[in-house]
C-alpha cells in the first residue's frame, strides 16, 4: 500500500506532523531565552548544508558545482557560526554561586 | 552507506533537532541541548559526506566556513547579536538559492529525474522564491540594525501596488517555469531577480522598533526555505528541521506582535512610527512641567528604597551600560534593597535581547522577570528605574483612543517613584508623549544611560 503513495504526500505527511512538533516545543521555550532560540534555530536551518554538498558531490566540475561549493561555504558558517554563539550565550545564563545572589 | 542507512541517521539527525530546542525550555538543560543539535548537525554532515565524491571541495569549503564562523561567534558583541542573526538568515536563504540553481542545472546529483517532474519545479520554485526574499530581507535588516542604515521606514506612495504587481509578476514567472517542457532558465532567473527586489522592498518600510517582528519573520522564511529544498530533494531531514523553525520563526513573530497589540499584517505592510524622533506629535498647546534630577538624587533615593525594580530597553542596549548597571543592583543588594528587572518582551531589538545582555553583565536570571510574573507587584515597589525604555511604560495604552490603547505595558506608573533615565525628552517609536514623564512622582535624569548609571554607582 505504502508503494502507491506518492512520495510528495509521504513529504506532506511528515512536514505537518513536523510544524506540530515545533509548534508544540517552541511555545516552552523559557522568553528569557528567545534570542539563543534565534540563533539555535538559525544553526539548524543551515542543515540546507545538506543539500549544498550533493550539489557540489558531482566529479564532473561544472560550474553547478562550484555554485554548490560556495553554498556549502555560506551554510558552513552559519553552522558553526550560530552553534558557537549560542553556547556563548547559554554559558552567560549559568547559575551563579557568588555571593549576594538570591 | 545505503539509502536506508543514511535515511536512518537523518531521523536520528532529527531527532536530535527536536531535543535541541526543547532543551531550552529552561537555562539549565539549554546547554545541553544545544550540544544536541550540534551533533544532529555532526551526523548530517557526515552521513551526507557518504553520497558525495568531491571530498577535498567539499571538506575545504566546510573548512573556510568553520574558520569564519567560529570568528564571528567569538568576536560579535551582546549588543550585536540583532544584527548578527539577521546576517546569518541571508546566508541561509542565499544558499537555499544557489542549492535551487544548481538542483536545476543537475538534477541527478541530487536523486532526481533528468527531465525535473512538475512536482519538483513546484517546489524548487518555493525554496528559491523565498530564499531569495529571505536574503535580500535580512540584508536590509542587518544594515538597519547595525545602523548603516537608518531605521526611519522608507515609504512612498503606491508602494504597496508596486509590491503587488511585483508578487503577480513573480509568481507569473514561476507558473512560466513550471509549465515550460524544458529547463526554462529566463523563466527562472527573472523570478528569482523579482523575488530578490520584493524581500529588499518589504523591508524597507519597517521602523526600527519594529525589527523584533521583523528578524522572527525571516527566522521563520529560512526556515520554510530549508523545508522547501528539502520537499524537492525528497529529503525528510531538511522538511523537519525546516519546519522546527519555520514554526518557531512564526511563534515568536506572533508573540511580539501580541506585545505590541499590533496586527501582523500591519506590522509587515510598514510606515509605522514614520515621525518617530520628531517633536511630541500630539501637542495640546499647555506647556507640560517636568522635574529633572541629577544621578546623586536618584542613587539617594534608590538606596533608602526597600524595592527597586529596573526596567531596561533598547537604550541599554545602545549605551552597553549593562556592566553598570549590574554593579548598580549589586551594590544595592548590599545595602539590603531588593532589586529586580522587569523585561517587556519586545524591549530592544529581537525577542530576548534584554535578557542575553543582562546574563552576560552576570545578572542572576532569578532576578530578571517577565512582565506578566511581576507587573503585579508595581504597586508595591518603592522606586522604578527606567533606562531608555519609552512606550513599554506609556499609561497611554491603557486610554482609549490612544494609537497604542491595548497594547500591554509594565505599570512602571503604579509605583511610589519613578525614575527615568533618557537623553532628552524627544518621543519614542510610536511618536507618542508619554504622560509617566509628566507625573508628580516622576524625576526625569538626564544622559547616556551608562554615565548616568555609572554616577550613580559613585554617588552610592
Amino acid at each position: 500500500m505504502i508503494g502507491d503513495i506518492d512520495p510528495l504526500i509521504i513529504n506532506l505527511t511528515i512536514f505537518v506532523l513536523a510544524i506540530f512538533v515545533g509548534y508544540h516545543v517552541v511555545w516552552n521555550v523559557t522568553p528569557a531565552l528567545h534570542t539563543p532560540l534565534m540563533s539555535v534555530t538559525n544553526a539548524i536551518s543551515s542543515i540546507i548544508i545538506v543539500g549544498a554538498m550533493l550539489a557540489a558531490g558531482p566529479v564532473e566540475m561544472d560550474w553547478g558545482v562550484w555554485l554548490g561549493a560556495v553554498a556549502v561555504t555560506l551554510a558552513a558558517i552559519n553552522v558553526f557560526g550560530g552553534f558557537l554563539v549560542s553556547q556563548r550565550m547559554l554559558e552567560m545564563f549559568k547559575k551563579k554561586d557568588k555571593k549576594g545572589s538570591a | 552507506m545505503s539509502a536506508n542507512m543514511v535515511a536512518l541517521a537523518y531521523l536520528v539527525a532529527s531527532v536530535f533537532f527536536i531535543l535541541a530546542l526543547k532543551g531550552l525550555s529552561s537555562p539549565e538543560s539549554a546547554r545541553r541541548g544545544n550540544l544536541f543539535g550540534m551533533l544532529g548537525m555532526a551526523i548530517a554532515v557526515t552521513t551526507t559526506m557518504t553520497l558525495t565524491q568531491n571530498w577535498t571541495l567539499i571538506v575545504g569549503c566546510i573548512a573556510i566556513g568553520a574558520v569564519i564562523g567560529t570568528l564571528i561567534a567569538k568576536r560579535v558583541q551582546m549588543t550585536a547579536m540583532p544584527e548578527l542573526v539577521a546576517f546569518m538568515h541571508s546566508l541561509v536563504g542565499l544558499a537555499a538559492v544557489f542549492i535551487a540553481i544548481a538542483a536545476i542545472n543537475n538534477p541527478v546529483s541530487f536523486g532526481l529525474p533528468e527531465v525535473l517532474p512538475a512536482g519538483s519545479k513546484l517546489e524548487l520554485f518555493l525554496g528559491t522564491f523565498i530564499g531569495a526574499m529571505t536574503w535580500s530581507g535580512s540584508v536590509i535588516a542587518f544594515l538597519k540594525l547595525s545602523g548603516r542604515m537608518s531605521g526611519t521606514p522608507i515609504v512612498f506612495t503606491g508602494q504597496h501596488m508596486l509590491n503587488l504587481a511585483l508578487a503577480i509578476a513573480m509568481i507569473g514567472c514561476g507558473l512560466w517555469f513550471f509549465f515550460s517542457d524544458t529547463t526554462n532558465w529566463t523563466a527562472f532567473i527573472a523570478m528569482t531577480a523579482i523575488a530578490f527586489l520584493l524581500g529588499f522592498l518589504i523591508i524597507i518600510p519597517i521602523g526600527g522598533a519594529d525589527m523584533p517582528v521583523v528578524i522572527s519573520m525571516l527566522n521563520s522564511y529560512s526556515g520554510w526555505a530549508a523545508a522547501g529544498i528539502g520537499f524537492s530533494l525528497g529529503n525528510p531531514m531538511l522538511i523537519i528541521a525546516g519546519s522546527l523553525v519555520g514554526s518557531s520563526g512564526a511563534i515568536l513573530s506572533y508573540i511580539m506582535c501580541k506585545a505590541m497589540n499590533r496586527p501582523f499584517l500591519s506590522v509587515i505592510l510598514g510606515g509605522f512610527g514614520s515621525d518617530g524622533g520628531a517633536a511630541a506629535a500630539t501637542d495640546d498647546g499647555t506647556q507640560k512641567t517636568y522635574r529633572s534630577g541629577s544621578a546623586e538624587d536618584a542613587a539617594f533615593l534608590m538606596g533608602n528604597a526597600d524595592s527597586v525594580i529596573i526596567i531596561p530597553g533598547y537604550g541599554l542596549a545602545v549605551a552597553r551600560a549593562q556592566h553598570a548597571v549590574k554593579e548598580l543592583a549589586e551594590l544595592l543588594h548590599e545595602k539590603g534593597v531588593n532589586v529586580r528587572f522587569a523585561i517587556h518582551p519586545v524591549a530592544g531589538r529581537m525577542p530576548g535581547h534584554m535578557n542575553v545582555l543582562l546574563a552576560e553583565a552576570e545578572i542572576p536570571y532569578e532576578q530578571v522577570l517577565e512582565m506578566d510574573e511581576i507587573n503585579s507587584d508595581f504597586s508595591n515597589t518603592d522606586v522604578v528605574l527606567v533606562l531608555g525604555a519609552n512606550d513599554v511604560v506609556n499609561p497611554a495604552a491603557n486610554v482609549p483612543g490612544s494609537p497604542i490603547y491595548g497594547m500591554p505595558i509594565l505599570d512602571a506608573h503604579k509605583a511610589r517613584t519613578v525614575m527615568v533615565v533618557k537623553r532628552s525628552m524627544g518621543v519614542g517609536y510610536a511618536g507618542l508623549d508619554n504622560d509617566l514623564f509628566y507625573m508628580d512622582k516622576t524625576m526625569m535624569i538626564f544622559g547616556d544611560a551608562k554615565k548616568v548609571v555609572e554616577n550613580m554607582v559613585k554617588a552610592l
